[in-house]
């Protein structure tokens, strides 16, 4: 399966030399990583609770939805949880396609979903539990 | 059935995880169940626009059925990514 949600850190490159190792049908490979970013007030850092069991469900559901939608040749989404600094990697999503338009597209549709129909919930040190903001909703009216 | 609670859920709770035994039909029967119990459900479940719910790991409306269901989990809206 191409989804793995851990707590470990991920290295892109290797990820990426992953996706595309021994093949050559690939013309595009796009990738995402998502950083902890820090927040003013916050005490830096934040910890990633999870739903062990549905997460991996919900991002195999997603990861699939972007096959079919772009053929894709290739996919690879990565999800870290529990306690992570400021600047750490949280989120990685590559996709692999014949062409860059369906990479590109595939990649923003599974950070769009990732985003508020994976069972993630972040609280920042010293801010408490992230809102669910308005226009993560939004950006998935564009999909449909 | 097993009902499970996330983030400020949880804590509000308690606990992550609890048995219960219902005669509730759907999920928004539950919540009126929970909420009958103790003080502590009425405040995880005083805003239900900010609550979500997924039956056996899917994402559901509150009016869906739990009959048969394994798992309930209860969790604010995700903040993923």
């Amino acid at each position: 399966m191409a989804v793995s949600v851990q707590e470990a850190d991920f290295d892109v490159a290797a990820e990426m030399a992953a996706l595309t190792a021994g093949r050559a049908d690939i013309g595009a490979l796009v990738s995402f990583t998502g950083l902890v970013r820090e927040v003013a007030g916050g005490n830096g850092g934040m910890v990633l609770e999870h739903y062990p069991g549905m997460t991996e469900k919900a991002l195999a559901g997603i990861e699939a939805e972007a096959q079919k939608r772009w053929q894709l040749q290739a996919c690879r989404i990565v999800h870290r949880y529990g306690a992570l600094d400021p600047a750490a990697q949280i989120v990685l999503v590559v996709t692999a396609a014949k062409h860059r338009q369906s990479a590109f597209e595939a990649a923003e549709f599974i950070m769009d979903f990732l985003k508020s129909r994976a069972p993630f919930w972040k609280k920042e040190a010293g801010q408490g539990w992230v809102d669910a903001r308005e226009a993560d909703e939004e950006a998935l009216s564009r999909w449909r | 059935m097993q009902v499970l609670y996330f983030a400020w859920l949880r804590e509000r709770i308690g606990e992550p995880k609890e048995e219960v035994e219902t005669k509730a039909k759907t999920v928004a029967e539950l919540v009126e169940e929970l909420r009958a119990r103790e003080p502590r459900y009425q405040a995880a479940f005083a805003d239900m626009a900010a609550v979500r719910v997924a039956v056996d790991q899917e994402l559901v409306e509150m009016s869906a059925s739990i009959e048969g269901a394994r798992e309930v989990a209860f969790f604010p809206p995700m903040t993923g990514g």
